[in-house]
């Protein structure tokens, strides 16, 4: 190729991948999306469905990169066991990254915890995740501005910009935030607002064998996840802090925290 | 192994991602934050209200509490993830959160105190420049600190009477800002801590208070340990013309600095200033007390779990470390009367220690439990360091960060003396 050819070539490629770029850029669904009032991110737990086989815990850690033996994760599901002498026992090994193999109750240092089985008065499983919350905590306290709402909902951290002091994740009243083994930033779920955006579906709702898990639109009413959340009973954590949760719980118990 | 897991053991259930975040680089910096903030409101008191007697252990508070100043922000930096983005702090502030403000806060205190020190040796620092000036032949060393001192001059000169008032004028006007910045400064650094809805333990708009009253307490007995540490080196120094510890002697020849002296000095200045500090001990400890009555008689939900940590998981260190070594004892060495220079010192060394581990709950014991009530965390200070993160965030980091101040001030007192005395009625 002769030199003027390939400037030549690379001026039209340079010019042209600009153009696809921007055209990009302008079409975003994304942001098309977030600009929209009429969009509001939600998430529902229907906790009658879900078995604590944590294939959500293990897709969500593919999906987003958090490698799969270090002890923080997105999204966990809790064990709780009921005696019929009123204790109340919790668990979650490994974030339930493997699901639950043994009766066995795991308290970290206390040892394992064996409840015989006609002492269990009721037993539940509860996944957690990020609340994306209305009135975020998290991003109140952030020094920087570094985790921040996007105008549809999701609460989403910079990578780019988070200087790894650790509020947010001591102003988090759900213990959702942590440390990413590999980036040293602040991490947690996003609601895999990558695909979201671009219509798809979390990556914990796609894994779920039971649909235990489900995102949706709450402006929308005729969205699944809006219609549940203003025809049933649901429930969501800690709302003396608040913080305003968007994530909905059908079946929540009393005992969850 | 991801952060925080080095040094956090679970018990019982807790959420998977709880660990202790916040570990001795955050015991550090309310503790060196509150030091800065003690031995300026120490070097206010006779600048401001005019307490005569603490006139010579007013002028070291105010150049050791510029030397500490820097020493506040450095667990803050050691701690952070990415330190290297800190600046990020001043490029955005982002006003909803306690900590962003910690920037400016601390700029505005660092001008204060570093314009108060520049009127009170304003003197100092025009004869030194003009009696170097006239030497005739001068060392390397001499040569350094001419320039040194032309820099710091600013370029003026003028130490007539008049000037000179005006200089006193400017250094009362500028402690008493800095009373109410450096309140400010560590009042706000308990707002951090106060702020954090989510810790049932931080909870309490007293935690700026209860910081504010130690952060005092621990200045002003820093002060006293270190000055008289620092007289006891002087007064060996002295008798044995080591003349290279006397930044004074150097410059006014070894005339300048008596044994006898620096001894009465001494004597005088601990004994008055332990007196305030009894003052300001008695006020936090209350403070500490209501705090925890209050939370005792109103035993909301989350009592149970504070029980918990203070009765019983840290009860060696709150009722025998922080109540009974750290504050008890040395209020009634204190108060015990004949007191003597060395047992207001020892006193002194016990408060340090005491506000040191009253730190160390609030922030280590804040962390103490699960967010869910229902399981513990125990931390476990990484001693020996064996990669970058257990060195910041173990004891070699909290070392580091105790003996950089005495550093800065080794080379402050050389180029602005703070023992030295001056015979001119106020200032
Ligand atoms: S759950 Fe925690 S991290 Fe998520 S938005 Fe709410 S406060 Fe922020
Ligand atoms: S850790 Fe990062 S995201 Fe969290 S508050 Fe600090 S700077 Fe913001």
């Amino acid at each position: 190729m002769k030199r003027r050819d390939f400037l030549k070539s690379t001026a039209v490629f340079v010019s042209g991948a600009a153009l696809s770029l921007s055209a990009l850029d302008i079409l975003e669904p994304g942001e098309v999306l977030a600009a929209n009032p009429e969009l509001r991110w939600g998430f529902l737990v229907d906790t009658y469905k879900c078995v604590g086989c944590g294939f959500c815990v293990k897709a969500c850690k593919l999906e987003n990169e958090i490698p799969l033996e270090a002890n923080v994760t997105r999204t966990w599901v809790e064990r709780y066991i009921m005696t019929k002498d009123g204790q109340v026992l919790m668990d979650t090994p490994k974030g339930a990254l493997n699901g639950f193999t043994t009766k066995l109750i795991d308290q970290n240092a206390d040892g394992m915890k064996k409840v015989a089985d006609e002492e269990i008065a009721q037993a539940f499983f509860v996944p957690k995740l990020c609340n994306h919350c209305t009135v975020p905590a998290c991003v109140q306290v952030c020094p920087v501005g570094a985790t921040y709402q996007t105008a549809d909902g999701a609460v989403l951290v910079d990578r780019t910009w988070c200087i790894g002091c650790g509020y947010c994740i001591m102003g988090c009243p759900y213990g959702v935030r942590f440390f990413h083994p590999v980036e040293h930033v602040a991490d947690k779920c996003t609601f895999c607002y990558h695909r979201i955006s671009n219509g798809g579906n979390t990556a914990c709702a796609q894994a779920c064998p039971f649909g235990a898990r489900r995102i949706g639109n709450l402006r929308d009413p005729r969205d699944p996840v809006a219609r549940a959340v203003l025809h049933q009973r649901v429930g969501i954590l800690r709302d003396e802090y608040g913080t305003k949760p968007n994530v909905y719980y059908i079946g929540l118990n009393e005992e969850v925290r | 192994m991801v952060h925080g897991e080095a040094w956090t053991i679970k018990d019982l259930f807790v959420l998977p991602n709880e660990y202790v975040y916040w570990s001795i680089q955050i015991v550090m910096y309310p503790y060196m934050t509150g030091l800065v903030a003690g031995a300026f409101v120490l070097s206010s008191l006779y600048h401001v209200f005019g307490v005569e007697k603490l006139k010579n252990i007013a002028r070291f508070a105010l150049v050791f509490s510029f030397a500490l100043l820097p020493v506040a922000m450095m667990p803050l930096l050691l701690h952070l993830q990415q330190p290297f983005r800190g600046i990020h702090v001043l490029m955005t502030p982002h006003f909803t959160s306690a900590i962003s403000a910690f920037g400016i806060v601390f700029m505005t205190y660092a001008c204060i105190v570093a314009a108060e020190i520049w009127f009170v040796y304003r003197r100092f620092i025009v004869e030194t420049l003009l009696r170097l000036e006239q030497k005739s032949s001068r060392s390397a060393g001499e040569s350094i600190l001419l320039l040194i001192y032309k820099l710091l001059s600013l370029g003026v000169r003028d130490i007539g009477a008049e000037a000179l008032e005006a200089d006193h004028k400017a250094v009362k006007l500028l402690a008493g800002v800095g009373i109410p910045v450096a309140c400010f400064l560590h009042g706000y650094a308990g707002f951090i801590f106060g702020s954090v809805k989510a810790n049932a333990l931080w909870m309490t708009p007293l935690m700026p208070v209860i910081f504010i009253c130690s952060a005092v307490v621990s200045g002003i007995a820093l002060c006293i340990v270190s000055y008289y540490v620092f007289m006891e080196i002087r007064k060996w120094a002295a008798r044995r013309g080591k003349n290279y510890l006397l930044p004074d002697a150097i410059a006014h020849g070894s005339a300048a600095v008596d044994y006898h002296h620096l001894r009465s000095v001494q004597d005088h200045e601990v004994k008055m200033t332990s007196k305030y500090l009894l003052i300001f001990m008695t006020l936090a400890l209350t403070l500490e007390m209501l705090d925890m009555i209050f939370r005792g008689y109103t035993a909301v939900k989350s009592w149970d779990a504070l029980r918990m940590v203070i009765y019983e998981h840290d009860f060696v260190k709150i009722f025998i470390l922080q109540y009974g070594i750290g504050n008890l004892l040395p209020f009634i060495m204190l108060l015990i009367p004949g007191i003597t220079v060395r047992r207001a010192a020892a006193a002194s060394l016990l408060v340090l220690f005491g506000v040191l581990m009253m730190r160390w709950n609030v922030v280590i014991g804040g962390q103490a439990f699960s967010l869910t009530f229902a399981g513990y965390m125990h931390y476990h200070l990484p001693i020996i360091p064996h990669d970058m993160e257990t060195f910041k965030e173990g004891l070699a980091g909290a070392l580091t960060v105790i003996a950089t101040p005495f550093v800065i001030f080794y080379f402050l007192n050389m180029i602005l003396p703070a023992f030295m005395e001056e015979n001119s009625p106020s200032h």
